[in-house]
């Protein structure tokens, strides 16, 4: 058997794995591993220039790819970077693993230099984290946390890996596991078939269905079967925003986001529903208002792979613990066993009604004719010019709802965003990430300029390595959700929601090596658009100056229902 | 309501802080905890009882089953079952009191397993029920010093908790 260091397992475990990139940054306690990293070719290494930006860029090739992203950091400072990226792939349930150094286990707990607990540090962000105690233990361990990040729920899984494990002398015998099995993880991998059964009855019963699709289809890769449930029952779906793409935006059927700034006739729809499938959704505060006034006449059926995610916030009817994509295929079979539909005039008269919503609100905005470009039309025009195929990677903030509400997804894996974590400063790395493995795909990061500094530093990676992806900066001069809360809540008391001495965008991208245009008005925004797209190996960073007064609608009334929402900034429901 | 759960965890570093740190993280209130190797000694048996509302107590054993290195759990209260805690404690025990104090021990079953000229001290095994009627039976002016375990439970009859 081949002997190796603790080091070298790391590197032959990743290789192993089939992991062809990494991104991470080295330091004191790494310094074996990047050694061994060195000295092979197969895995690539990716030197970011803030840690942080090494956890997104390994979520947002997992949110496009479905295959966990691997991030290899320093200990103390290094992990703590790490941090805020690790929180971000937890919420949303992205597979990933994160390879952290830590001081030699002879220091552990002497307040060593750039030690840190981060055990202790990361327990509540991840899925499960594993501390070293012997070299040996390094492959089986790789191989716990891929399989633990992967399965079931997905999240991120933390290696602590004392230096003194990965000591280049002391080498002991390596072996990859092929299998890994766990008494105490068992991932459910298929639905209780009498729940299944009752939820096609369910389903065959409804007069006012919706399907809501999550986050949960898209990861778990159901959401062909998704569409071909709606299909199949001609039901009306709403996509969280974790669920963009899960159902095609462009199809008749489609009703828009739920929630916060969901679409009027999704939220109506929802309200006035007589029951829900939820396929992977976890009825997130930003979707339910006020969880004693959600959906009153609506029984749900809550399909999710996490127990714990069934009846946290909302009572469900028929809970279904299991992969949807299986419980999907049988509950198809049920279908057409059944030879059955739900009954056609109350669902033809459910669409009638849903029409009537549609025609209300529909997602209007008003454009200032010869005045500042509206955020929405930039989003439109985005849409336009790269015909609805990009890979989107999104900030946080204003912008990162008018890109949900405005860009049609119709693939999955293609709206990547931080939803439940809300991480500004998440946009650029993430598109970078993607980018890299999808070099002939469109990429895009639509951002703000107060998002966008959170991690501008990493312009300088993409120089390195040359990723030609294209920021659409939403250049509005503020902080454009905490100032629309502030207009809405605070009487305009713009409380430190201004970004008062902006950088010269312009020549902070051509100190970097890259390209930028700046557009302030319509008629240069499509020909600035086609020119940074046709630029295929450069990357382009357009300021765009969009009007700071902008509100994003519609927008749930607090502690209210659903249908309670402000449609303008005048006209309520 | 009180709740007992007793789960089966391994027997590794570290999972009982995430056992702990989930209760607080995620706003479950912990009663008492108690935690000790089991006959197989790969494996830990911790106790914790704890209250809420129905909800809340379904969030408590779903979120502890997710826990990596939670093998199995049992919320003792949904079923018969014994529960039993073990407390010493340090009782002022002079002039005529000496013999009331003792008096009140016998009582409660309990037993004097250290003595001085001036204290008793007691060990007295029962569900916190008991344990709380005799600290309000001896007079909260004489308790020196308490220390309990926390419950320990088990179901009644033929169920088992084991892998």
């Amino acid at each position: 058997m081949e002997m190796l260091s603790g080091a070298e397992m790391v590197i032959r475990s990743l290789q192993d794995q089939k992991i062809e990139y990494i991104y991470g940054y080295p330091g004191g306690s790494v310094l074996h591993i990047y050694d061994a990293l060195a000295q092979q070719e197969q895995v690539k290494h990716i030197l970011v220039r803030h840690e942080q930006a090494a956890t997104h860029m390994a979520d947002a090739y997992a949110r496009a790819s479905g295959k966990p992203g691997v991030v290899l950091v320093t200990s103390g400072p290094g992990a703590t970077n790490a941090v805020t990226g690790i929180a971000t792939a937890f919420m949303d349930s992205i597979p990933m693993v994160v390879i952290c150094g830590q001081v030699p286990s002879t220091l552990i707990g002497e307040d060593a230099f750039q030690e840190t607990d981060m055990m202790g540090v990361s327990r509540p962000v991840v899925k499960h984290n594993f501390a070293v105690k012997h070299p040996s233990e390094i492959p089986g361990l790789i191989k716990k946390a891929f399989y633990i990040a992967s399965s079931g729920r997905p999240g991120p899984v933390v290696i602590d890996i004392p230096k003194d494990m990965t000591t280049p002398t002391d080498k002991f015998e390596y072996s990859y596991p092929e299998t890994v099995s766990m008494r105490s993880y068992n991932p459910a991998t298929r639905g209780h078939s009498g729940q299944i059964k009752k939820a096609v009855e369910l389903l065959l019963a409804a007069r006012r269905p919706v399907i809501l699709v999550g986050g949960g289809a898209v990861g778990g890769k159901a959401t062909a079967e998704a569409t071909e449930l709606a299909k199949t029952l001609n039901f009306p779906v709403s996509n969280t925003l974790m669920g963009l793409g899960g159902y095609p935006s462009t199809d008749r059927q489609w009703l828009g986001m739920p929630g916060m700034h969901g679409s009027y006739e999704a939220n109506m729809a929802l309200h006035s529903s007589d029951l829900i499938l939820s396929i992977g959704a976890r009825f997130d505060d930003r979707v339910t208002n006020a969880t004693e006034k959600f959906c009153p006449t609506a029984k749900i059926i809550h399909i999710d792979i996490d127990p714990s995610s069934i009846s946290k916030t909302i009572a469900a009817d028929v809970p279904i613990v299991g992969p949807a994509k299986s419980v999907l295929i049988e509950m198809l079979a049920l279908l057409a066993k059944s030879g059955k539909q739900p009954d056609a005039d109350a669902i033809s008269s459910w669409w009638s009604q849903i029409d009537q919503w549609r025609e209300r609100h529909g997602g209007r905005y008003e454009r200032n004719e010869g005045g500042m470009l509206k955020p929405q039309q930039v989003v439109e025009a985005l849409y336009q010019v790269t015909k609805g195929d990009a890979y989107v990677c999104s900030d946080v903030g204003q912008h990162q709802m008018f890109a949900a509400q405005y860009y049609k997804f119709d693939k999955p894996n293609r709206w990547i965003n931080s939803g439940g974590l809300g991480t500004m400063g998440f946009g650029f790395p993430a598109a970078m990430g993607v980018k890299l493995h999808y070099p002939e795909a469109e990429v895009v990061c639509i951002t703000g300029e107060g998002s966008f500094q959170m991690n501008l530093q990493e312009f300088s990676t993409c120089s390195q390595y040359g990723i030609p992806v294209k920021i659409v900066c939403l250049n509005n001069h503020s902080l454009g959700m905490v100032r629309q809360w502030q207009d809405m809540n605070y009487e305009s008391r713009h409380s430190q929601s201004y970004m008062q001495s902006l950088p010269d965008f312009h020549k902070l991208t051509d100190a970097y090596g890259h390209k930028a245009i700046t557009v302030k008005t319509e008629a240069e925004l499509i020909p600035a658009l086609e020119e940074a797209f046709a630029l295929k190996d450069e990357l382009v960073f357009l300021d765009i100056h969009v009007d700071p007064t902008e509100h994003v609608y519609p927008m749930l009334v607090p502690k209210a229902s659903m249908r309670d929402m402000w449609l303008n900034k005048t006209e309520r429901t | 309501m009180r709740h007992i759960i007793a789960v089966l965890l391994e027997n590794e570093a570290g999972a009982l802080s995430r056992v702990v740190g989930l209760f607080s993280q995620r706003n479950f209130n912990i009663e008492t905890l108690n935690v000790a190797p089991t006959e197989d000694p790969t494996l830990s048996r911790l106790t914790v009882t704890t209250s809420g509302s129905d909800r809340v107590i379904e969030q408590i054993t779903k979120q502890l089953n997710k826990l990596i290195e939670v093998v199995k759990l049992v919320d003792l209260t949904e079923g018969e079952h014994i529960e039993r805690e073990m407390m010493l404690i340090k009782l002022k025990a002079t002039g005529q009191h000496r013999d009331e104090v003792k008096r009140t021990v016998d009582i409660f079953r309990g037993q004097i397993v250290d003595v001085s000229s001036s204290i008793y001290t007691v060990q007295l095994t029962g569900d916190q029920g008991k344990l709380d009627a005799f600290i309000a039976a001896i007079g909260e002016t004489y308790v020196l010093e308490t220390v309990r375990t926390g419950v320990s439970g088990i179901a009644r009859g033929d169920k088992v908790l084991s892998i």
